[in-house]
Order: C-alpha cells, then sequence, then structure tokens
C-alpha cells in the first residue's frame, strides 16, 4: 500500500519546488492542452523532452517517476490495443479475423501512448512538487472569478483539501482491514469475476463503515468549532507571485513558440 | 503451541533507498500454553513482531518457527494459509473489520476460509460466541447494530471461531470499560486453560501481572529482557525509567511508601501482595 504514488507529495527545495503552486498549476493545464494538439514526431519529441527537463530541474530520481506510471500501466495498455486493434485505413499490416492492423493504426497507437505517459508525468511533476493544501490553496485562487457567478469556489476546495487529507488515512485504513480480514483467512481469491468480486466484500464494507463514520466525526468536529459555510474567510498562507513565476511564465512561453514551431515545420 | 524467533530483523521497503529497519537481531520464544505479554512504549516495534506470528509480516532475515512452520523471506504467499490457521490474531481495535448481514455470518467467515462446511462453521461460530459472551438474541441482527463492547466482542469470536493454537492480541483492552477489561483477562485466562498459547500486546502493566506467565519488554526494536513479571517488576526504578514503562499500580504505591520511609521487602506486584506486604511491615513494629 505504501508504494502508490499518486498524489503523493516529497519534500524538496528545488526550483519547481519553490514555484507558486498557481503558476505549476497554469503551466500543467497548458501544457496538457498545447500537448494534445502534437501531431508529428518532431512536435512529440519536443512535448517529450520538456517534461523531461521539468523532471530534472525537480531533482528528484526518475524512479518515483516511473512509480507514478506503474498503476495505470494496464489502462495506457487497454487504450494502446484499442487503437492498434480497430483504427482503420491502408496499407494493412496484419490481419486476423475482424482485428486489423494498419499502418495509421500502428502510428495511433504509439501516440496515445506517448500522450498518457507524458500528461501523466507532468501531472505527477505538479503533486510530487505541491503540497496538498497548496493545491487546493491555488485552485480556489484561481476559480476565484467564478464566485461572481455564485459557484460556491471556496467550499469546492476545502471539499478537495479533505478529500485529499483522508487519502493517506484510507491508505492506513485499508491496511489494517486487509491485515485482519487476511489473519481470519482471506485468500487469494480463485474462480470467477463474481467470485472474486465477492471476495472483496469483507475489505470493501469496513472501509465505507470507517469511512462514513470519519466524515461524521470531522463535520461534528468542524461544527463545535463554528464552522459555517459561504463566509469570506482570510488565508493563513497567501499566495504571491515571485521572480521565479515570472521565468516560468516566460519558459512557458518558449515552450509553447518552439512546439508551435515544430508543428509547422516538421 | 511454542513459537521462536531466531535471529528476526525486519525492515520496510528492504532493499530499496527508503528502507526502513524495525527490527533488529529478535530472537525470544513464547512457550506452548502459556501466556507471553509483549510490552514497550510505542514504536518499539511489538504490532510489528507479532504481525510475524501469522506471516501478514515476512522476516527480512532470520526465521520465525511457529509449532513445525518455518517462516523466513522466502516463505510463499500460498503456504501462509497453513499457519493462518493455526494463529489467529486480534488487531486493535478489531471491530473495524465487521462486515456481514449478520453477527453468526461475520463469526463464520474465519472458519468457511479455512476450509469447514458450512454446518460446522455454523458450530464453531456459536461456540465462539458463547465463549466471548454475546446473547444468543444478537446472532441475527446486524454487527453494525450493536453496541461498542458487543462490537468488540463479536469480532473476538470472528478470530476464535477458527479455534487457532496461537491466539494473539493486539492491546485488546484499549478503550474498553473497567469491566470489559477484567472480562478480558478472564477470557484470556479461559484460552490458557484451553491450553492454547496466548500472546498479548499491553500498555497495562496491571493486566500484565494478572495473566501474563513471560514477559517480553521491547526497546527500540529489539527484546532488551524476557522475564516472569515477579522477577522483571523487581528490577531497578531507572531501568523503567529508561523503557519508559510505568511499573503496576500496587508497585508504584510500594515506591511512594518507600520513599516516606516504609521499608518493604520486595516490590508487590498485586493490590494483595501489597497489602500483605504492608501488613507485615506495620505488625513488626
Amino acid at each position: 500500500m505504501n508504494n502508490i504514488m499518486i498524489g503523493r507529495f516529497v519534500p524538496g527545495d528545488s526550483f519547481i519546488h519553490r514555484l507558486d503552486p498557481r503558476t505549476k498549476m497554469i503551466g500543467t493545464f497548458l501544457y496538457i492542452l498545447v500537448m494534445l494538439w502534437a501531431n508529428s514526431w518532431a512536435s512529440y519529441a519536443w512535448t517529450a523532452i520538456f517534461v523531461l527537463g521539468l523532471i530534472r530541474l525537480t531533482g528528484q530520481p526518475f524512479k518515483l517517476y516511473w512509480d507514478g506510471l506503474k498503476p495505470i500501466f494496464w489502462l495506457i495498455l487497454f487504450t494502446v490495443v484499442l487503437q492498434l486493434a480497430f483504427t482503420p485505413g491502408t496499407p494493412v499490416l496484419y490481419r486476423l479475423g475482424p482485428v486489423v492492423i494498419t499502418t495509421p493504426g500502428l502510428i495511433n497507437a504509439i501516440y496515445v501512448m506517448i500522450r498518457f505517459v507524458l500528461i501523466i508525468l507532468m501531472s505527477t511533476i505538479l503533486t510530487l512538487t505541491t503540497p496538498p493544501t497548496s493545491i487546493a490553496n491555488a485552485l480556489e485562487m484561481l476559480l476565484g472569478p467564478l464566485k461572481k457567478i455564485k459557484v460556491p469556489v471556496a467550499e469546492l476546495a476545502l471539499m478537495l483539501s479533505i478529500a485529499l487529507r483522508f487519502v493517506p488515512l484510507l491508505m492506513d485504513e485499508t491496511q489494517k482491514i486487509m491485515n485482519a480480514q487476511k489473519s481470519r483467512g482471506m485468500g487469494f481469491s480463485t474462480g470467477g469475476p463474481v467470485k472474486r468480486a465477492k471476495a472483496i466484500i469483507p475489505l470493501l464494507i469496513p472501509l465505507f463503515v470507517g469511512a462514513l463514520q470519519r466524515a461524521l466525526d470531522l463535520a461534528n468536529a468542524m461544527e463545535v468549532r463554528g464552522f459555517r459555510d459561504a463566509v469570506q474567510r482570510t488565508k493563513y498562507r497567501v499566495l504571491h507571485y515571485e521572480k521565479n513565476d515570472g521565468l516560468a511564465f516566460a519558459g512557458l512561453f518558449v515552450f509553447v513558440v518552439v512546439f508551435v514551431v515544430t508543428k509547422r515545420l516538421f | 503451541m511454542a513459537i521462536t524467533f531466531e535471529k528476526v530483523n525486519f525492515s520496510y521497503g528492504a532493499g530499496t533507498t527508503l528502507a526502513h529497519a524495525i527490527l533488529h537481531d529478535v530472537t525470544v520464544n513464547m512457550p506452548s500454553g502459556q501466556v507471553t505479554a509483549i510490552v514497550g512504549q510505542t514504536g518499539s516495534g511489538k504490532s510489528t513482531l507479532v504481525q510475524h506470528i501469522n506471516g501478514l509480516l515476512k522476516p527480512t532475515q532470520g526465521r520465525v518457527v511457529v509449532d513445525d512452520f518455518e517462516l523466513t523471506a522466502r516463505t510463499k504467499e500460498k503456504q501462509l494459509m497453513q499457519l493462518r490457521q493455526k494463529v489467529g490474531i486480534v488487531f486493535q481495535f478489531p471491530e473495524n473489520q465487521l462486515f456481514a448481514n449478520s453477527v453468526l455470518e461475520d463469526v463464520m467467515y474465519a472458519p468457511l476460509n479455512f476450509g469447514a462446511d458450512k454446518v460446522a462453521a455454523q458450530a464453531a461460530a456459536e461456540t465462539a460466541l458463547r465463549r466471548v459472551g454475546v446473547a444468543e438474541a444478537l446472532w441475527q441482527k446486524s454487527p453494525f447494530e450493536l453496541s461498542g463492547g458487543q462490537m468488540r466482542r463479536v469480532a473476538m469470536a470472528g478470530t476464535l471461531a477458527s479455534d487457532p493454537s496461537v491466539v494473539v492480541l493486539d492491546e485488546p483492552a484499549a478503550g474498553l470499560d473497567p469491566k470489559g477489561q477484567a472480562e478480558l483477562l478472564q477470557l484470556v485466562l479461559e484460552l490458557k486453560s484451553l491450553g492454547k498459547t496466548v500472546v498479548f500486546i499491553s500498555h497495562h502493566m496491571d493486566h500484565v501481572v494478572a495473566v501474563a506467565d513471560q514477559v517480553v519488554v521491547m526497546h527500540d526494536g529489539r527484546v532488551v529482557a524476557k522475564d516472569t513479571p515477579a522477577v522483571l517488576f523487581n528490577r531497578d526504578l531507572d531501568w523503567f525509567k529508561k523503557m519508559k514503562l510505568d511499573l503496576p499500580k500496587a508497585g508504584q504505591f510500594a515506591e511512594k511508601l518507600t520513599a516516606a520511609g516504609m521499608k518493604l521487602p520486595e516490590r508487590p506486584l498485586t493490590l494483595t501482595q501489597l497489602a500483605t506486604a504492608i501488613n507485615t511491615e506495620v505488625g513488626h513494629e
């Protein structure tokens, strides 16, 4: 359970760590948006180089990012196989019944895989270098203008930070329940999918019950301390942009310009 | 069934840069048919130690032997079923493990997993529920409708139902009222009288004195002492301070008496012993 990397924050003091969370968030979204326009080997190569450069800048070992990729390996594989098997076109490389592998299909499959990997790597950079509370904070400030049209931005941000806070707790809880049920002989589930699904009920029910109980406890704790929603709050940590953020935005600008050039020229 | 730890080392994330050693060179045995208490401050490795007894954790180095089962780093996951049938663990706040529609069904979970048929499993569950004192009227109820104390009992029955020869209890008294605690100690003694080997972790030295034949003291992932309660609790007071352990209530009181100038032959461990010691001492004068 301890090896799950999604959303994990690793403290550090790199250039990326010190950036304002808003900068990182805008950068991540911009990057993903731009990257989806990539349509040639050159443009994919440039987006990949950019991400690898950023990873270097975070000062964290690449293994951490690799671990982040592992849990979604099957999802990537699934999409790749779908692309590979069901893209029509010519020339046909291989044919087996209804399954036809074509050259465009093969290229598409590789593109899709690169996209997936790059998106995950980029978002891992964000979560690996930014504490969850900062992410929630940044989101609240970035969505601030939506308050004008009555979107409960502060509440949404609070929900997000509570959810993030609960992730390690629930992991812990899962481990404990797993240990308890393993001790009672919960084994490797063999048999069909229904039987397998049934085998995890002893894990899921206690987990849900525990999560609901925790949520109620938290709600009570907040209420007795006078929490009310829909009030204007001040912040303990006020975010402000620094010189480095300017540099980061300049870097992003360069990234986009070079990207457009690679798209046009190659 | 005897439990033997031989030079057991354990670290989380062994082989990676994040390796974090918890147990160092633990060699200890817990004799068959006896009650062994494990004490030590929070984080000293007690829970990690007991999770080796049924193979939830495997030693990074060394081996654990339970009866004729040998657990090493290379033991296959499939073989562990055999070990887990022999060793039942009741975790801290075991009521968190309840999941089934009815009390009876929940308690039947372990025997069914270990290969009993429905009839045998139900019989085993009924025996276990009676043993922990859950009234028959509650057996068909949902475990989530019960009170906290009853949930704890049902959860304990859930472990006892597979009739393990070794019963491990990880701070079973935490959060129970005094009556519940007394009943729990009674249950420990009953399990011992049934010939079971009992291992229990406790912060409560009075509980240790009440039921334990042996006390294992852990400190920073090492076993630093193993003695009978009578010998252990007569150690020097400074040692207890260093290990951040309490004395039993009677012992604490005796220390106060000694500090106030009363001479007691040895440190009493129970209220009866304390009373006798005081009477003898006062009678002398």
